[in-house]
């Protein structure tokens, strides 16, 4: 098994990008991880796509192909994966790119995440993120994406110390790291009281604590450590990669305010990359939800179940806190093109390790985590990357 | 409500599966009349709802666990200030949703608060 | 002796009264109502319908009995309110109640007697030896044209007979019909709404009916009105039911315990058959009872019931299910625009 480093990366602008389609989207963030990278396009192996519903959103299927045609590929015959797992389509996506190279398969292989969201009405697109959920037992008799998270909210608030204004300030905190990303979706701050006035989606959640519809896309490009100073000054390594999998409906976790996947794969994820939570400098959690980045914090061990709201009210989350979460905004202030995300997630990161992150840059980064979850938490996928 | 259960670790499931998670292929399973009744485990109260639900908002959707052990999602026909996580609950025969105008009735299972 | 088995009924627990429709098209309340006789109407929940409504009246029936649902060799439905035009009720209702797949099935319409109708439907099947149990079922969740007469008492609900030979709880002695082709009523496919003669509807209509059967009954069982120790008829509102009670030579004791639409509404093909059931929640062994239905087109059916033991015994459990006093106990008031959103009078963006 070799390791493997990320060599380039690139994102486009997210939000609803009504000018590109598509194909635009994955060419522009491609085009971007190639410059980056320095690397000419024929020296790709190989290609893995996240992406969680081209079918419904556009109507298109066969995104594997489809992508390596608009990347110019078409005539280089590589292969080229879709990879789907709801919004850990992105985070899986980096994870077989990864075991590509690592298992000698590959040498340069580009991870990237894409979704177009905005061509459907807005009814049409939160149907089709219920198909993260369990369509049968959850979607068909009435659950909504938001709904489920919703109930998770509540027995969470039900059990352990968790305010509805400290809630609030997991939005508030990624919308002020979003307000720093150029890329981020929302360039606005916003209070604790612009979430508690916003609109009521599903009790106890608001407008303001659920991530956005999004367009965008996002290329990470991995090959060999030993062969990563060809193409890059600031190698980035990956130290681990983990992914597991729970029950797909909300009713059948063991616990309903513990994600267990994402309690298994980032155990794994410590001991692959020998290191301890005090290493990880910064982390991008996956806030679908605020509730989501709450139980995120305590399942991944950052806090005590039942004490990310006060550790997050306290600024322990925020860029000058003992553990940054979400620094590029998060899904909230970012934006979440579902298959991208996870990519992104690994986009700011290499931005954080490589002194590239401007204004929410955290000092001394050496170590970065991401975590990616799929529906309420049926598959989860935790990253560590680190300085060379 | 006919769900199933497995004659080997007599663990009950509803919704029904045909494999039990626990045993595998060495579970025996067979078919199970549920008697309908539970508690209420977590809900919400959703006002923004999916395209065939969205004449129904507000509407309580819940997490109930059933008396024989399994837990299932449902909509709880109440006043939406009259749920609470705890609540005994009993199911009743409710249309679902319809595949609009032309379409197919979807009936199914809610639940009603039990006194 | 063929007879009831058990019985349930379900009734949804939305109410409109008719002071809140009369506001809302400007009419006087108090003359409606004192006309009528009937002060409030039930309502169904934005997810009943007749199927619904049937399903948890043969269950609450099915509660009071041990019965093995798959001996119900029959299903019939009678409503004027089918969720579908094509695909029936019946099977819906079969299927929910653990009937499927040896039976028959079909669903009826009659008007307000459909309900009845699949009652002697039943009779014959058990009584030929056909069948061991059918399941007789009125439910509707009928319609009336806003700012018609009939918007003041066109109601929702449902009553379920398990008909059958073993120890009924109340034996059907005999029945027989009076039907003509008479068009006091009516309803064209694909129309939302129903139509109706007016003043028509009354003596060509329910009178004529009603009285025609129910004397052919008297003559046919050498019986009369003092036989009885209760009556039931269609009420489409208080008034006639009062008005065919005295011309038949009933008393007002006789129809009290059946008469429930001054608080329930008429719930057409549910109408005669709640009737019954709110009867039989208080009979004693050996009463006996006159039930005859009347559904416009136009016909009614009339039967001779009597009371046995096994209403009082423990393999019949009245308890088990709710009566229609319990039914129409904690209702739960809607304005006009909460009805019409109910009853879906608003059209909605498809």
């Amino acid at each position: 098994m070799r390791a493997v480093a990320v060599i380039g990366a690139g994102c486009t602008t997210f939000g609803e990008k009504w000018s590109s389609g598509f194909r635009e989207l994955f060419v522009e963030a491609g085009a971007l991880a190639l410059e980056d990278a320095q690397l000419s396009g024929e020296k790709i192996d190989a290609m893995y796509i996240g992406n969680m519903s081209a079918g419904r959103f556009i109507e298109q299927e066969h995104i594997g192909a489809l992508i390596a045609d608009y990347a110019g590929l078409a005539t280089h015959h590589i292969p080229s994966t879709r990879v789907e797992a709801a919004c850990a389509s992105g985070g899986l996506a980096f994870r077989q790119a990864v075991i590509a190279v690592a298992s000698g398969m590959e040498d340069i292989v580009v991870a990237a995440g894409v979704e177009k969201m905005t061509d459907v009405e807005p009814g049409a697109s939160t149907d089709t993120l219920t198909g993260a959920a369990d369509r049968e037992w959850e979607g068909f008799v009435g659950a909504t994406f938001p709904g489920l998270y919703a109930m998770i909210a509540q027995d969470y608030m039900h059990r352990y110390p968790l305010t509805r204004e400290q809630l609030a300030q997991v939005a508030v905190k990624n919308h002020y790291n979003g307000a720093r990303n150029p890329i981020a979706q929302y360039q606005q701050e916003i209070t604790i009281e612009t979430v508690l006035k916003s609109t009521m989606v599903a009790e106890p959640l608001r407008l303001f604590d659920c991530s956005p519809i999004t367009d965008g896309a996002a290329a990470v490009i991995v090959a060999p450590l030993d062969r990563a100073r060809e193409f890059t000054d600031t190698p980035i390594k990956v130290l681990a990669s983990a992914q597991a999998s729970d029950t797909i409906t909300l009713h059948d976790r063991r616990d309903i305010s513990t994600l267990d996947a994402t309690v298994a794969a980032g155990k794994k994820a410590f001991r692959l990359a020998k290191v301890t939570h005090k290493d990880i400098d910064m982390v991008e959690v996956h806030d679908c939800f605020s509730i989501a980045e709450i139980c995120a914090i305590e399942d991944l061990g950052f806090c005590r179940k039942g004490e990310a709201g006060k550790f997050t009210a306290d600024g322990e989350t925020a860029l000058g806190g003992k553990v940054p979460v979400n620094t590029s905004g998060g899904l909230k202030a970012c934006g979440h093109p579902v298959g991208a995300t996870g990519i992104k997630q690994v986009y700011e990161i290499v931005q954080q390790l490589r002194n590239d992150a401007g204004k929410r840059q955290i000092e001394n980064a050496r170590i970065g985590m991401t975590h990616n979850v799929g529906g309420t938490g049926a598959t989860v996928a935790v990253h560590i990357l680190g300085r060379v | 409500m006919i769900g199933t259960k497995c004659e080997t670790c007599q663990k009950h499931f509803f919704p029904p599966r045909t494999f039990c998670p626990d045993c595998r292929r060495s579970g025996r399973i067979v078919s199970h009349k549920f008697a309908g009744f539970g508690t209420i485990v977590t809900y919400t109260v959703i006002h923004t709802a999916n395209e065939q639900f969205e004449a129904f908002t507000p509407y309580v959707l819940a997490i109930v666990k059933l008396d024989e052990g399994p837990r299932m999602t449902a909509q709880i026909v109440c006043k939406p200030d009259e749920v609470k996580i705890g609540l005994r609950v009993k199911s009743v025969f409710r249309r679902i949703a319809t595949d609009g105008e032309s379409g197919i009735i979807h009936y199914g299972t809610k639940f009603v608060l039990a006194e | 002796m063929v007879g009831i088995i058990t019985y349930g009924v379900y009734i949804p627990r939305y109410r409109i009264t008719v002071e809140e429709i009369a506001r809302v098209w400007r009419a006087n309340a108090a003359d409606i109502s004192g006309g009528l006789g009937v002060f409030e109407k039930s309502v169904p929940d934005l997810d009943e319908d007749a199927a619904t409504i049937a399903v948890e009246a043969a269950r609450n029936a099915l509660l009071r009995r041990s019965i093995d649902p798959e001996d119900i060799g029959a299903v019939y439905v009678g409503s004027e309110s089918h969720p579908y035009a094509v695909k029936p009720t019946a099977c819906t209702v079969g299927e929910a109640i653990g009937a499927t797949p040896n039976m028959t099935a079909a669903d009826y319409e009659f008007a307000c007697k459909a309900g009845t109708a699949a009652i002697q439907t039943c009779m014959g099947l058990v009584k030929s030896g056909m069948i061991k149990y059918g399941l007789a079922i009125g439910s509707d969740v009928s319609q009336g044209a806003p700012s018609d007469p009939l918007e003041y008492t066109a109601a929702a609900g449902g009553a379920a007979f398990l008909i059958g030979r073993d120890d009924p709880i109340a034996v059907i002695n005999h029945t027989c019909s009076f039907t003509t082709d008479t068009p006091d009523f009516w309803r064209r496919e694909g129309q939302d709404y129903p139509r109706h003669g007016g003043r028509f509807t009354g003596e060509p209509g329910y009178f004529k009916h009603v009285e025609g059967a129910s004397m052919l009954l008297f003559e046919q069982m050498g019986k009369n009105p003092k036989d009885y120790t209760y009556a039931v008829f269609h009420q489409p509102n208080a008034k006639f039911p009062q008005k065919v009670a005295k011309n038949l030579g009933f008393s007002p004791e006789q129809i009290k315990p059946g008469l429930v639409v001054p608080r329930l509404g008429n719930t057409y093909s549910g109408a005669s058959p709640i009737g019954l059931a709110a009867t039989l929640d208080i009979a004693k062994p050996g009463d006996t009872i006159f039930v005859c239905s009347f559904g416009s087109g136009a016909g009614s059916d009339a039967f001779d019931i009597q009371v046995t033991d096994a209403i009082l015994q423990d393999k019949f459990r009245r308890d088990a299910a709710p009566t229609v006093e319990q039914l129409l106990k904690n209702p739960i008031y809607l304005d006009y625009a909460r009805y019409a959103v109910h009853k879906g009078k608003i059209v909605m963006q498809l």
